[in-house]
């Protein structure tokens, strides 16, 4: 550096004596500050290791003398966030249902928790869409087995259906008409066919009419005598586009020999007030919500 | 092919300092006038008002972080236009391509940051100091009381234009007047704080003491911009077949031999790199052309021409050397890659113009649900569910209207609303659940993809926008 191109006789200048198709490389001295950068970045090296978890032991590596860790870092960030959220979530907690959406804030807010806890609790079984699956309602479309209004929706997920945990379940059972021989194969054919007919299907029309003699007789007191259901019973609407289990004829036939038992966990146990008044409301908000 | 000397050489080198001589002339008047010019742009911006309206901040230049919203006059950029910054870079880009191409290092030795704050701080430095031999001077004595003096006054003033850089700086991202206001009360964020200190100290580190080492060591510019110059391209240079041989008019020296260079090492004193430019175009060079000022002094107090250190191309060399004149600058200037890159660059700025002013206020876009793809209703329609992301631009709140063509046969309905319109808040985005439903039958309920398009109308602006998305039905 201290010598100016000129002023050098070409074979003064040191290289590195690696040569590519001859050209060479010079070994021109470095900055100095390059080298206390790297000197500096060593005593750094050595603090931090000190500081921070850094050296590798048998069971876990050296925790640091200011005791940080990703893990600490999670807990303190959820923390945080429960401390944040604690005012609008005693709110939601003590909120009147059908109020909740008037309301921008706590909307918004019950919205993405509700949507956090349906990711977490729900999709299992009613898929992450909502969409549902044999068996599994579909909670996007306005067909509801016991009431789509926001406190039907509470009370389900509270309490759940069928389930031997919550005296408040939901419950209803229908009868296993096939299986256990309530009705001969011949009435079952019929009310079938009544069943095709009155949900807008191609149904055999000499069955048909026997068909609804069996269906007054049997069906009519929970599944009503139009057959659009009874949502105080779970009792589904018949005559709709919608079916939980399908709708052809040989599922028809199965769910009358067999009968159906759905059962839905109750919430109460695993989820807090407004967690659940949260999950209400977002899935009130699916698309389906009365 | 390794010739290893005897004695090892060092593996570090210290800087060598350097104390730049003042110096006057054209360039050293041009790059004073762009300097009051580009640290004015810098330090006065943020003050200027611009009127919006009441809902709206009332700064011309504002990065508003928080609200996600860049205002430029006129301008309102939001994220989603980001492509306006983009497009604007590219321009730099070219621009700087164009510059490079045509006149060298022209960005590095007039308009430069690094550039004009080390000019800031050598000319600080020569108040406080003296000219270069005082500093020289002052250099390599003990330090004594006035010395100790000296440079803490100095570094006392650097910290002070460090602090109004950084200070300048943020208030770019808030409302400049209140800021001030908070900042001297001791209320403004934490990180404005941080954000002067740290520009702080590195205006100081970097105007003050790396200085060259920036341009020489760091910035990655001066590598790449080889690839933008060529033989034409216009760089410092010195014409050494008028110079050499070089030599002081001693008596008894031989002057009729001598070239024009009488060795004075004026242009050498007033480099702020510290090189010789008589060595030849070099790495170090940022072409700010002090030593052309410097020597065409010189020249003018013997009575010689001006010139011998000047603008130069390498293709005017042989010529040159054979007695003939340079050719003019613009001829040097206009040639293919200039015109391709200025083309280049005029066609980006048409295009972000034409976007600028076709852009509508109001906006919307559409992510149609695919999970499911759509839901059967009881009545055996098929519905379709959108989230929508409407925008509203206007400084007041507007009610959109949302709808689709009505021969379509699908309807639309909003989550939560009876209407078919919605309130969008002033200056803010609302996602809207949009509902579509095709009949029981119908094409669009029974085939995979049918195309259509949502409108949203602003009837009070008058302003129509639209986006075309699929239904999917449910194929037989």
């Amino acid at each position: 550096m201290s010598k100016k191109p000129t002023e050098l006789e070409e074979d003064e200048v040191e290289t590195t004596g690696h040569s590519w198709d001859g050209i060479e490389e010079y070994n021109n001295p470095l900055p100095r500050w390059w080298l206390w950068t790297l000197y500096a970045t060593i005593i750094w090296a050595i603090g931090y290791t000190i500081a921070y978890p850094a050296w590798p032991m048998l069971t876990q590596a050296t925790p640091g003398v200011l005791g940080w860790s990703t893990r600490g870092d999670v807990a303190a960030e959820i923390k945080a966030v429960d401390v944040a959220n604690a005012e609008i979530e005693s709110k939601l907690a003590a909120a009147d249902l059908t109020t909740i959406s008037a309301d921008a804030d706590m909307n918004s807010y019950a919205n993405n928790a509700g949507k956090a806890v349906f990711q977490t609790w729900c999709i299992q079984c009613h898929q992450t869409g909502g969409q549902g699956a044999k068996g599994y309602p579909n909670l996007l479309d306005d067909d509801w087995l016991w009431g789509g209004d926001i406190e039907s929706i509470h009370t389900t997920i509270k309490h759940g259906v069928r389930n031997e945990d919550d005296d408040d379940a939901r419950f209803s059972e229908m009868p296993k008409f096939g299986a256990d021989e309530l009705l001969e194969a011949a009435e079952i054919d019929q009310v079938v066919n009544f069943v095709l007919k009155i949900s807008g299907q191609e149904a055999d029309a000499a069955l048909v009419t026997d068909g609804a003699v069996v269906f007054e007789d049997n069906c009519a007191s929970c599944h009503a005598e139009d057959g659009k259901g009874d949502r105080d019973q779970g009792a589904p609407n018949l005559t709709d586009a919608i079916w939980l289990y399908g709708g052809d004829e040989a599922t028809i036939r199965d769910s009358v020999n067999n009968a159906r038992f759905g059962v839905m966990p109750t919430w109460a146990a695993r989820l807090s007030e407004s967690d659940i008044n949260a999950v209400a409301t977002y899935v009130h908000q699916l698309g389906g919500g009365e | 092919m390794s010739n290893i000397e005897e004695k090892a050489p060092k593996l570090y080198a210290a800087r060598e300092p350097v104390f730049p001589r003042k110096v006057k002339g054209k360039f050293r008047s041009l790059k004073w006038g762009l300097m009051i010019f580009t640290l004015g742009i810098y330090y006065i911006s943020p003050w200027i008002r611009w009127d919006r309206g009441p809902n709206l901040p009332d700064q011309a230049i504002l990065v508003d972080l928080a609200g996600r919203r860049f205002y430029f006059f006129m301008i309102e950029i939001w994220p989603h236009e980001f492509y306006f910054i983009a497009g604007l870079l590219i321009m730099a880009g070219l621009g700087l391509f164009l510059f490079t191409s045509a006149l060298g290092r022209v960005w590095c030795g007039y308009a430069c940051p690094q550039t004009i704050w080390t000019d800031l701080f050598i000319l600080t430095e020569r108040w406080i100091e003296g000219d270069r031999n005082a500093r020289v001077r002052l250099w390599k004595s003990k330090w004594d009381l006035k010395k100790w003096r000296l440079r803490i006054f100095k570094w006392f003033t650097w910290i002070l234009i460090g602090v109004a850089t950084g200070g300048a700086w943020v208030f770019y991202f808030a409302d400049a007047p209140t800021l001030l206001v908070n900042l001297v009360t001791l209320n403004a964020p934490v990180f404005a704080y941080l954000t002067i200190l740290v520009a702080t100290v590195f205006t100081v580190l970097f105007g003050g003491f790396a200085r060259e080492q920036v341009c020489i060591y760091m910035c990655p510019w001066p590598r790449i911009q080889a690839a933008m110059m060529d033989e034409d391209t216009l760089t410092v240079g010195y014409r050494d077949w008028r110079g050499e041989p070089r030599g002081k008019r001693r008596k008894g020296a031989d002057v009729e031999n001598l070239g024009d260079c009488i060795d004075c090492m004026a242009c050498v004193n007033v480099c702020p790199t510290g090189i010789d430019i008589r060595d030849g175009s070099q790495l170090e060079c940022i072409t700010c052309a002090l030593c052309i000022d410097a020597c065409d002094d010189m020249m003018e107090k013997i009575g010689k021409p001006r010139g011998l250190i000047d603008y130069l191309a390498f293709s005017d060399e042989p010529a040159e050397r054979a007695g003939a004149q340079p050719r003019k600058i613009w001829q040097h200037a206009l040639r293919p890659r200039t015109i391709m890159y200025t083309t280049l660059w005029s066609l980006v700025g048409i295009g972000l113009l034409v976007a600028l002013l076709i852009r509508p206020e109001i906006d919307m876009t559409v992510s149609p649900i695919r999970n499911p793809t759509y839901v059967t209703l009881s009545d055996g329609t098929i519905r379709n569910t959108y989230d929508v992301r409407l925008r509203n631009k206007h400084g007041d709140d507007r009610p959109f209207d949302i709808s689709v063509d009505a021969e379509t046969g699908l309807t639309l309905s909003l989550e939560g609303l009876d209407a078919d319109s919605v309130v969008v808040n002033a200056n803010e985005t609302l996602l809207q659940r949009v509902y579509i439903t095709a009949p029981k039958g119908s094409a669009a309920a029974t085939s995979d993809r049918t195309e259509f398009r949502l409108w949203v109308e602003d009837k009070i602006g008058d302003e129509l926008v639209h986006t075309d998305t699929v239904f999917n039905g449910r194929e037989k």
